[in-house]
């Protein structure tokens, strides 16, 4: 039977298991909506702008696993929806982005509300795709699948022009697909794993240090067991966070910029370093100059791109962390040779010593709301068990350094593209996705308005999650950066004329809360989370200087973090 | 140091511009780039001269192989190769010029492949150097418009690119 190029694209995600799309409607893709319509089996998230619908689709993406789906209209959909492409894209997060394009006969007249969507994205997708034909249209979204969610995972764009949801083909969904230039590694090279593993025991003052490839690879429990045979310090980055017990002591914090003085220290100080599904961002190594000085680096990435790309390795392994780490925790029960234990021992006593300058310390007395303190806060009321999503600033690296992930994949934020506004319609994805979760997005008052639209697609599809806004009535990251860095001059990033949000998240049809005592923190907290149907809007009024602390200035060795 | 890489890639539309935006999204140079269907009409084969570190080439191979659209790719500088250019010179052909371009072609073993009273239209192959003697030898007093192709470069003996 033949169907039409809309109804054969959804079929399409009905075969793929898409149980929702995050989108937006308009001309070139009515067809699409009048076949979304008519069927049950995909549903519909009708976000306020579409790049909430990229940054819903990213944040169910993170939290499941599965790839986020978006679909937006020609020309301004399309335009709109970039950010959220990027923001995927450079925290390799699978999605789907079906674009509705002009009919292929239009194409490159300046027709009406056509861009050149695969030109506009080519440079922040993993891979895109025009159809041009009906007959393609299936097989192009069984590619676009397998190749948002093989390898290292990213988002695809698949830009279907018009008359080709309009035009009819008999509809057969490809059971595999095979595509002789896409062949994503998997199993590291063996002869190399042996290596790693002489070096890794050969080590007297070992540093672990994983990223998001643990998470994006489901591998962490495979992970831990890892780092527990060995019993080195862990450090993850901030796209790492929960692939290893965040409470475990053996543990020792975020690395990088505003990660903890132990982690910083002990990378700068390290003999090897064991490097796993991380790509040595420039903020995690500081100056490279002066990066990890004495260290001989193992590097675990299924990216080879991702290797020796800004710092040289010693024994570089090309495959997935679950094989990987499979096949060296069995070499590592079945090995005689252990790791040394004496001199693990004094390492650790090292580690213990630069613990103890408490770096995350702040001032508890203060009559101003602190906002470490409400993440503490959080963190102890909800368990550890929240999904927390985050926009950028000061707030995310608070909720990171103090919210203790326990698990992967409950830390839901913006690290490579420093997205604001990527907060609140993540946290909307998440809940869809995870119903009976509790979902919170922290937010800072200025992050918060640049979607603060979405807030009417969670009254609409009843997403009773709990927004924290640290509100310091400053961009604080902008701002801290003036202080250090150009003496004060606080330039533009004053928030001036800032809405009531009680009333703000009132009109849109949810709770809303000011608190403005460090002693109603507990309270508000507690109420708001007991509100289980209810999107609360918490306006917390936090000490407006505030800085994040440790901090590597720009330039420095990790040795080199100001301290509070 | 200077480095040809040989791409096979899918004959699609906007493959190229995939190769050609990674090198400027990334600031690689390139120096020349040529590319056209092969014997299997579904595939591409771009030679591309670029230079950098070992360092950079290192990333530049990753990167390009990397692209869903690259199905294969090597470096040819790295193992025993041919290199060839074709140009198109279009000279003065007055006076002195006349005899002297003639001579100049049959040394460098070019062909005049078109002829008026005032020009003269050579076709010289060969090496980028050679290419760049030729056009010395002729003096730029007496070149009035080039055309290079571009590298584009094979394995010797039964060092083959295929996919
Ligand atoms: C305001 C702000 C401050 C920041 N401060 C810090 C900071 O202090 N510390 C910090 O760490 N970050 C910080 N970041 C984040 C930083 O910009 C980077 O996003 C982050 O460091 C990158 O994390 P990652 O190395 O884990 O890489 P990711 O971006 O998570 O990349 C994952 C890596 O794993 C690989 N991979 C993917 N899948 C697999 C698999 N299956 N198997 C093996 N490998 C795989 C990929 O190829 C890639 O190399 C900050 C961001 C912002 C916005
Ligand atoms: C879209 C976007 N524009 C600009 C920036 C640069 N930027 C990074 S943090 C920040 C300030 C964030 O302020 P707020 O949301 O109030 O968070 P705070 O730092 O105060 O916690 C800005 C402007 C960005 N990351 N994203
Ligand atoms: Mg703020």
């Amino acid at each position: 039977m033949e169907l039409t190029g809309a109804e054969i694209l959804v079929r399409c995600l009905k075969e793929e298991g898409v149980k929702h799309v995050f989108g937006y409607p308009g001309g070139a893709v009515l067809n699409i909506y009048d076949t979304l319509n008519a069927q049950e089996d995909v549903d519909h998230i009708l976000v306020r702008h579409e790049q909430g619908a990229t940054h819903a689709a990213d944040g169910y993406a993170r939290a499941t696993g599965k790839p986020g789906v978006v679909l937006v209209t020609s020309g301004p959909g399309a335009t709109n929806a970039v950010t959220g492409i990027a923001t995927a894209f450079m925290d390799s997060i699978p999605m789907v982005i079906i674009t509705g394009q002009v009919p292929t006969h239009a194409i490159g007249s300046d027709a009406f509300q056509e861009v050149d969507a695969i030109g506009i994205t080519r440079p922040c997708v993993k891979h895109n795709f025009l159809v041009k034909d009906v007959s393609d249209l299936a097989l192009t979204i069984k590619k676009a699948f397998h190749v948002a969610t093989t390898g290292r995972p990213g988002p695809v764009v698949v830009d279907v022009p018009k008359d080709v949801t309009i035009a009819r083909y008999p509809f057969e969904y490809p059971k595999k697909i095979e595509m002789r230039s896409y062949k994503p590694a998997s199993k590291g090279h063996t002869g190399q794993i042996r290596k790693a593993m002489d070096m890794i025991l050969e080590a007297r003052k070992p540093m672990i240090y994983s990223g998001g490839g643990v998470v994006l690879d489901k591998s962490h429990e495979v992970f831990t067991e890892f780092c527990r045979l060995l019993g080195y310090p862990v450090t993850n980055t901030l796209m790492g966070l929960g692939a290893f017990p965040g409470s475990d002591p053996q543990f020792v914090g975020m690395l990088g910029m505003h990660g903890t003085y132990e982690a910083n220290m002990g990378m700068h100080h390290c003999d090897v370093l064991i490097a796993i599904g991380a790509r040595f961002d420039d903020r995690v190594t500081g100056n490279i100059e002066k990066f990890c000085p004495h260290a001989r680096i193992v590097h675990i990435d299924i990216d080879p791109a991702s290797i020796a790309k800004t710092v040289k390795v010693d024994v570089p392994i090309v495959g997935a962390v679950g094989p990987v780490l499979k096949q060296m925790n069995r070499m590592l029960r079945e090995s005689e040779r252990k790791p040394d234990e004496q001199a693990l021992r004094e390492w650790w006593k090292q580690m213990e010593e630069w613990r103890a300058t408490d770096c995350l310390r702040y001032d508890r007395s203060s009559k101003r709301i602190k906002p470490q303190y409400v993440m503490e806060e959080l963190y102890r009321i909800t368990g550890g068990k929240a999904y927390v999503t985050s926009d950028v600033g000061q707030h995310q690296m608070w909720a990171a350094q103090f919210y203790k992930f326990d698990l992967p994949n409950r830390w839901i934020n913006s690290g490579g593209l420093g997205t604001m506004g990527f907060g609140l319609p993540a946290a909307l994805g998440v809940k869809l996705a995870l119903p009976d979760e509790e979902v919170v997005c922290v937010t800072g008052e200025a992050s918060i308005i640049m979607c603060i639209q979405e807030l009417s697609t969670a009254l609409q599809y009843g997403l009773p999650v709990k927004v924290i806004n640290l509100n310091n009535g400053y961009m604080g990251m902008v701002r801290q950066w003036q202080e250090f860095f150009f003496q004060k001059r606080y330039s533009m990033s004053y928030m001036e004329a800032l809405p009531d949000f009680v009333k703000l998240a009132e009109s849109f049809g949810h709770v809303g809360m000011k608190i403005e005592k460090p002693g109603d923190v507990t309270g508000a907290l507690e109420e708001a989370m007991a509100m289980k149907d209810r999107l609360v809007f918490m306006d917390f009024i936090t000490d407006p200087e505030e800085n994040v602390y440790p901090m590597i200035p720009a330039g420095a060795g990790q040795n080199e973090m100001i301290l509070v | 140091m200077r480095h040809i890489l040989s791409i096979l890639l899918e004959n699609e539309s906007g493959a190229l511009s995939r190769v050609a935006g990674l090198f400027s999204a990334r600031g690689y140079n390139i120096e020349s780039l040529t590319v056209a269907p092969t014997e299997d009409p579904s595939l591409s084969r771009m030679t591309l001269v670029t230079s950098g570190s070992d360092e950079v080439i290192e990333q530049i191979m990753k990167q390009v192989n990397k692209l869903i659209d690259v199905v294969k790719l090597v470096l040819l500088t790295e193992s025993d190769h041919i290199e060839r250019e074709l140009m198109l010179v279009k000279t003065q052909a007055r006076g002195e010029a006349r005899e002297e371009v003639k001579r100049l072609a049959d040394i460098f073993r070019a062909r005049i492949i078109d002829v008026d009273e005032g020009t003269y239209t050579v076709e010289v192959t060969g090496t980028g150097q050679k290419l760049d003697a030729f056009l010395q030898a002729v003096g730029e007093v007496n070149v009035i418009e080039v055309v290079r192709t571009g590298l584009s470069g094979i394995g010797r003996g039964d060092n083959a690119l295929r996919a």
